[in-house]
């Protein structure tokens, strides 16, 4: 069984209606289905707009989705109740984009890393302040370091800092929302590095949102293309981007910047006429589906 | 190199805050050919936009340029007054942005931008600054132009609002264009087409490109040559070309061994450490803490520049003992090089 499975997940944004303006729907995130395994990491790729950030939220219910399911160890996460879901967020956690505006400059870093335990009233307290020391050693910060407030770090500490606070509970999945795009390039490494340690050394599964294909072709083992809230493409990550089918991963996977300079360049431009928005995903090599 | 543009000498830009001296920008120097685009890489805090501003005068408060030359067309723009920068602005240096959105006023329609730009600078009367502004759109590729330059601003897609950008900063004919992270705000395959954009237009308008970036793939795409920035310094200087062959200084093989390659689920090759604090930097070169070949002399005072080829320069201690000669004897070495 997967550990997490996404069935037909839609989300509509109500925008607009005023006096004389009649209300538009936004179909954010459009029919999507896609299993996740165990151990794996998927990358969910699209640019601003895709739906890709809207489907990872609607996940654990950061956002309510409008229908479909998403279910986690076999369980319909759409279907718990308050309290059902709070013990599931102990399995499932987020990490965002931003690690300026994602941890709150107010607190210590031991008090933010601290929090998810006393929330889920785990431990003592002196069992709770071990255990964040051990979770700072955990994503290569010094313990020494946690009665400081996060503007006293730098992005790459600070994302550090929100991953310590993400393992806090445990959990064996993680959605990770553009975890390094706002870092350094010299420290995005570093980042992605204790991503795969991590899931190395504690069996995490990872759900990879990004927009870098790059960063994805290197550490996503199946990925799955959005574009307008779909899912056009989707399949192991080597046969989809040694064979792209839809006219858009062929566009998106074009337009990735050369490191090779001088070398010819072959761009395609996506033609909105190619795409037909109602075409379903059909099986185009084995485990490799397109919505051709 | 072409016939120089743009030369900039020993430039050194400095913020007083509190008390204390940041040096922003560090004895930075390059030249920029007619027709050419050079990139300027670097990450945050490296002084590479600070740099730009340095050249153009908009540096903000408490920023000041403290020494250092820009010739340009035959002047130091670092000497010029205010009203007479404010002329170059704009006309004979052309300016793009990270954020179109912000660059742009959202309360007046795109044509009139444009149009504006020519009669500030007394270059076409209100009529025939209209013809010039739909002229310039078709130029950057935007579909329609009699029918967009009445949109405003935020009626376009961010691709299309770079594409205004570009044109407003085309429409005086400037020799020189300053791009500001021109991308990086935009999707992957908007990028694409704007860096294009860029490509052919510096062809069509014969116009040199001085590109900042933190994106070696942006700087892969379009540039000629590239200077790599660190904490305020410049450390490494080539053509594009050679520089991703064959990299000189330890910070710019770093960057280049981290983008992630052909070896799907390996360990990335990251720089250890982080970037100084320009508050706080170390002593000699500041690349020494996070350097691999790190050795004695590297924290005992700062590298000087050697010149490995003509125009192939790095600022690195690994590499004193390669240089041809020291840099003052460099026009010595070019006519031997003619001559040989």
């Amino acid at each position: 069984m997967p550990l997490v499975e996404v069935r037909r997940l839609t989300k509509h944004f109500a925008r607009g209606g005023g006096l004389f303006a009649a209300k538009t729907i936004v179909h954010a995130v459009d029919d999507v289905s896609f299993d996740i395994e165990e151990g794996e990491t998927f990358g969910l790729v699209g640019e601003s707009g895709s739906g890709k950030s809207t489907t990872g939220r609607c996940m654990i219910r950061l956002i309510e989705p409008t229908s479909g399911a998403v279910r986690f160890r076999g369980d319909d996460v759409l279907a718990f109740d308050r309290a059902r879901l709070r013990t599931a967020r102990r399995e499932m956690q987020m990490i965002f984009q931003d690690p300026y505006s994602s941890l709150n400059p107010r607190m210590r870093v031991a008090d933010i890393v601290e929090e998810p335990l006393i929330i889920h009233r785990i431990g003592s307290r002196q069992e709770r302040s071990d255990q964040v020391a051990e979770l700072l050693r955990l994503v290569g910060l010094d313990p020494s370091h946690a009665s400081r407030y996060p503007n006293e770090f730098s992005g790459g500490q600070r994302q550090r800092i929100g991953l310590a606070r993400a393992l806090a509970l445990r959990p064996s999945f993680i959605i990770a929302d553009e975890p390094v795009s706002a870092l350094d390039v010299s420290i995005q490494a570093q980042v992605v590095n204790l991503l795969l340690d991590l899931q190395e050394q504690l069996k995490l599964t990872y759900l990879f949102i990004a927009h870098d294909l790059r960063l994805v072709r290197h550490i996503c083992s199946r990925t799955a293309v959005m574009y307008l809230g779909k899912i056009v493409e989707t399949g192991r990550t080597d046969s989809l981007f040694a064979n792209p089918q839809h006219p858009y991963t062929r566009a998106l996977l074009s337009a990735i910047p050369a490191t090779n300079p001088g070398a010819p360049r072959q761009r395609m431009d996506l033609d909105p006429a190619l795409v037909n928005r109602e075409a379903p995903l059909r099986e185009v090599g084995a485990g490799h589906f397109a919505a051709i | 190199m072409a016939d120089s543009l743009l030369k900039v000498e020993n430039l050194t830009t400095v913020f007083d805050a509190a008390g204390q001296r940041v040096v922003a920008v560090d004895d930075v120097s390059f030249e920029i050919g007619k027709g050419e685009t050079l990139g300027l890489v670097g990450e945050s805090g490296s002084g590479k936009s600070v740099t730009a501003f340095s050249i153009i005068n908009l540096v903000p408060p408490p920023g000041r340029v403290t020494s250092g030359r820009a010739l340009f067309q035959g002047r130091d723009l670092l000497a010029l007054p205010e009203q007479d920068i404010r002329k170059v602005r704009g006309a004979s240096i052309g300016m793009v942005f990270q954020e179109p959105a912000a660059a742009l006023n959202p309360v007046m329609r795109v044509g009139a931008q444009i149009a504006e730009t020519l009669t500030v600078h007394g270059l076409a009367t209100r009529r025939e600054a209209r013809a010039r502004a739909i002229e310039l759109l078709r130029a950057v590729r935007i579909a329609d132009p009699e029918l967009r330059i009445d949109d405003y601003p935020q009626q376009l897609s961010g691709g299309m609002q770079q594409r205004v950008m570009i044109a407003i900063a085309l429409a005086c004919r400037p020799p020189l264009i300053i791009a500001d992270e021109p991308t990086t705000a935009l999707d992957v395959t908007v990028q694409a087409q704007i860096l294009d954009l860029l490509r052919a237009l510096t062809r069509e308008f014969d116009v040199s490109l001085l590109l900042i970036t933190h994106d070696l793939g942006v700087i892969a795409e379009i540039a000629d040559r590239m200077a790599v920035m660190y904490a305020g310094r410049i450390v490494e200087e080539g053509p594009v070309r050679e520089v991703f062959a064959r990299p000189l200084h330890p910070y710019t093989q770093g960057l280049l061994n981290s983008i992630p390659g052909d070896a799907p689920g390996a360990r990335l090759q990251a720089i250890a450490g982080v970037v100084p604090s320009l508050a706080n930097l170390p002593p000699g070169c500041t690349f020494a803490p996070r350097c691999p070949h790190r050795m004695a002399v590297c924290t005992s005072a700062v590298p000087a520049i050697v010149e490995i080829e003509v125009g192939r320069t790095v600022r690195c201690y690994l590499r004193s003992n390669e240089a041809e000669a020291p840099r003052h004897a460099r026009p010595a070495i070019e006519t031997t090089h003619a001559v040989g």
